[in-house]
């Protein structure tokens, strides 16, 4: 039944690993199911390939696990999944109905335990229900502001004797759960004539609007209006990185012209995005000057750290679209709107900013005689064109990648913002090859993080996945080295671990992938396009850069405001 | 301040592990908390109190009403309403004290619903703050056992909280 149903849901991948609990489920799939599954090696990159998958499309990623271990072992992923708001349905096998609670073999209080990083859950009652449980998971998953579902199912209740009518629902209604179809129509002219009299405006989008399909509006809204743009780590994609008007990202390791140009606006487009700590830094300090007129579909985002001015409750697509015809309205009344003038100082002093301080302009990263971070990840864009799909892990690769490869398109970069989890760049790569066969796939990890699911090398063999993993090797834990180097006078308390890193070319050999380790600088690029070039292959590039090198900018902390960063490790704001 | 919070849940399995999840998992507190089915079996009614500014308790009620189990919920306390707490209290009751526990009783309208040779066990109903007075005047007795009820609450007038 359950089979049947994920086929009627249209599902394209099923990640998993099978368990006593779901060997039922395994073996309906096996008989006749015309959905694959995708075998990991550790249920926690089941999530995070499904996760992974349903960033780079837009549609729920499937997870199949057993019960107890199975299911711990999928939490990681699932509150991956809830942090970043990504559509996720999880179903998770459980011991018979008349063992629950008697602490039997494979055990464990999966919708317990799953609660508090979950959009929602089941826990199956009767077979019968089980097809309106899975339509509604995944309606929930998908609707409103997107999460994980996880559906609990105890053995029991597959037992493939036990016949019923199946019926899937075409529709799902539910009396408590109605997600804003639309914003409010006075808001949003409120907003419109807000945005209209900035003079100093600034667009923050976040990963709402990617999630939301709300990219091209977004895009023209900002190119009529002639408004600076910047994005959050999850927003990157969500206007074109490349385009005069982005500022790059904001936030702790944002742009000195993106964090200098919210401090000083007067008005910030919010959307999409949930002014969460590692954007404004302190926030009695945040931005002092500016109106905000913030656009989220989740009510619950609006005012909880930040207070809005014009708050717009409504998926971002339709309250866009109605924002954009307001402002064609109010400007065919007043064409001289915005103030062109104000409007014109505004970006020369951002100019000013970026000639300054900007990274693709003004600052650059100091020489050494080894490899700069920051160099592998511009050769990668040279390599790839900027058009590959971008998974990275946790740490300051993943600054790194965010702040030299300019995304041009939404879904483009998938990373663990808001819940940090290293070992999810691998894993989440494998669901974006899946979705994307013949598209270039890069995973951008460094030593520390690779080795949290290295073990999905394995997976990557099964299914010919030809993923290239850029593994920026310092020999540290880098982003926690940098923070002992700034405020533990250079300790590194159990962040090194030089001489027991394995020998990453071998160990790639060993899963039947190729290995390459790059330590000039002028080898860099030909080893990048030589990997590239073997389509069909994983390559591992194992790729010694300089330990020494921090991330910057970055915010100062604690009571620094948006404007207050480090510039180098000797030069602040 | 304090607020009181009524909301219409699914009577599902699970549903009261969600509200009271939300609580503890976002750091705010609950202060008393009432549940019980309704008129209509599919139902619950939970009413709880807590404490906080306005930011706060917009944000409590905001987080609550994305929780797919609670169908609708009102702060009883952004209008007029009536609340009611209900406590048995059980005290020992012996010589003089039986004459004085009982006047006292009768003063808050309560009721003496047990006795025996040298315990009274008392019901009385009243807002929260009616019944923390009343344990405040049996403070020179020996009280023995506290039980309350937690708030429940309602609306008054035309407003209702239903489907």
């Amino acid at each position: 039944m359950i089979a049947r149903a994920l086929e009627d849901e249209g599902v394209e991948y099923i990640f998993g690993y099978p368990g006593g609990a779901v060997l039922h489920i395994y073996d309906a799939l096996f008989k006749d199911c015309r959905v694959p599954h995708i075998l990991v090696r550790h249920e926690q990159a089941a999530t995070h390939a499904a996760d992974g998958y349903a960033r780079a499309t837009g549609k729920p990623g499937v997870v199949l696990v057993t019960s107890g271990p199975g299911a711990t072992n999928a939490i990681t992923g699932i509150a991956t999944a809830y942090m970043d708001s990504i559509p996720m349905v999880v179903i998770s096998g459980q011991v018979q109905t008349h063992l629950i609670g008697e602490d039997a073999f494979q055990e464990t209080d999966m919708v317990g335990i799953s609660r508090p990083i979950v959009k929602h859950s089941f826990m199956v009652r009767r077979t019968e229900d089980i097809p309106a449980i899975i339509k509604k998971a995944f309606f929930i998953a998908s609707s409103g502001r997107p999460g994980p579902v996880v559906i609990d199912v105890p053995k029991d209740l597959t037992r493939p004797d036990a016949t019923f009518e199946y019926h899937y629902p075409d529709s799902v209604k539910m009396r408590s759960y109605a997600p804003a179809q639309r914003g409010h129509t006075g808001q949003i002219k409120k907003a419109a004539r807000m945005l209209l009299g900035a003079k100093r405006p600034v667009i923050y989008s976040g990963g709402g609007v990617v999630q939301g399909e709300g990219s091209e509006l977004l895009t023209q809204l900002a190119r009529e209006l002639n408004f600076p743009v910047t994005n959050t780590l999850m927003g990157l994609g969500g206007f074109p990185g490349s385009d005069r008007q982005f500022l790059g990202m904001l936030g702790m390791h944002g742009f000195f012209e993106a964090n200098m140009a919210m401090h000083h606006s007067d008005c910030i487009l919010a959307v999409g995005a949930r002014f969460d700590d590692r954007v404004t830094n302190t926030v009695s300090k945040f931005c002092p000057g500016a109106k905000i007129i913030h656009i989220d579909v989740d009510p619950a985002s609006i005012s909880k750290t930040v207070m809005a001015d014009i708050p717009i409750v409504g998926p971002v697509q339709s309250v866009l679209s109605e924002l954009l015809a307001q402002l064609a309205d109010l400007r065919s009344k007043d064409p001289g709107l915005p103030d062109a003038d104000a409007l014109g100082r505004w970006w020369g002093q951002i100019e000013e900013w970026r000639q300054a301080q900007g990274l693709m302009t003004g600052r650059r990263y100091g020489d050494s005689d080894m490899i700069m971070p920051q160099q592998v990840i511009e050769s990668l864009y040279r390599v790839t064109g900027g058009n590959a799909y971008v998974t990275s892990d946790v740490g300051q690769h993943q600054m790194f990648a965010a702040q030299y490869y300019p995304f041009d398109k939404p879904r483009r970069w998938i990373n663990s913002g808001g819940l940090g989890t290293m070992g999810f760049g691998l894993p989440a790569a494998m669901g974006v090859q899946l979705a994307f066969r013949d598209m270039q796939v890069a995973c951008v990890t460094g030593e520390g993080s690779i080795q949290m699911n290295i073990q999905e090398l394995s997976t990557c063999t099964q299914y010919n996945l030809p993923v290239k993993i850029i593994n920026l090797r310092n020999n540290y834990l880098g982003m926690v080295k940098q923070w002992q180097d700034m405020q533990y006078e250079g300790r590194y308390a159990m962040s090194t671990y030089e001489d027991s890193l394995p020998d990453f070319v071998k160990l790639a050999e060993a899963f039947g992938h190729v290995g390459m380790v790059v330590e000039k600088l002028e080898d860099l690029d030909r080893a990048m396009a030589e990997a590239f070039a073997m389509k069909d292959r994983l390559v591992f590039l194992d790729i010694f850069v300089d330990p020494k090198e921090h991330v910057y900018p970055m915010h100062v902390a604690p009571n620094g405001s948006m404007k207050d960063m480090w510039l180098s490790k000797n030069e602040r704001t | 301040m304090r607020r009181i919070i009524s909301i219409l849940l699914e009577n599902e399995p699970g549903a009261l592990s969600r509200v009271v999840g939300l609580f503890s998992q976002r750091g705010y507190n609950i202060e008393t908390l009432n549940v019980a089915a309704t008129d209509d079996p599919t139902l619950s009614r939970l009413t709880l109190t807590t404490k906080g500014d306005d930011l706060r308790i917009q944000q409590i009620t905001k987080q609550l009403n994305k929780l797919v189990d609670v169908v609708k919920l009102v702060d009883l306390t952004e209008g007029a309403h009536i609340e009611r707490d209900l406590m048995l209290i059980k005290v020992r009751a012996s010589g003089t004290a039986r004459e004085e526990i009982k006047r006292t009783t009768d003063i808050f309208r309560g009721q003496i619903v047990d006795v025996g040779p040298n315990v009274y066990t008392i019901q009385l109903t009243g807002t929260s703050d009616k019944l923390d007075s009343f344990v405040r005047a049996m403070a020179g007795f020996d009280i023995l056992e506290v039980v309350r009820s937690g708030v429940a609450g309602i609306s008054r007038g035309e407003k209702v909280l239903s489907l």
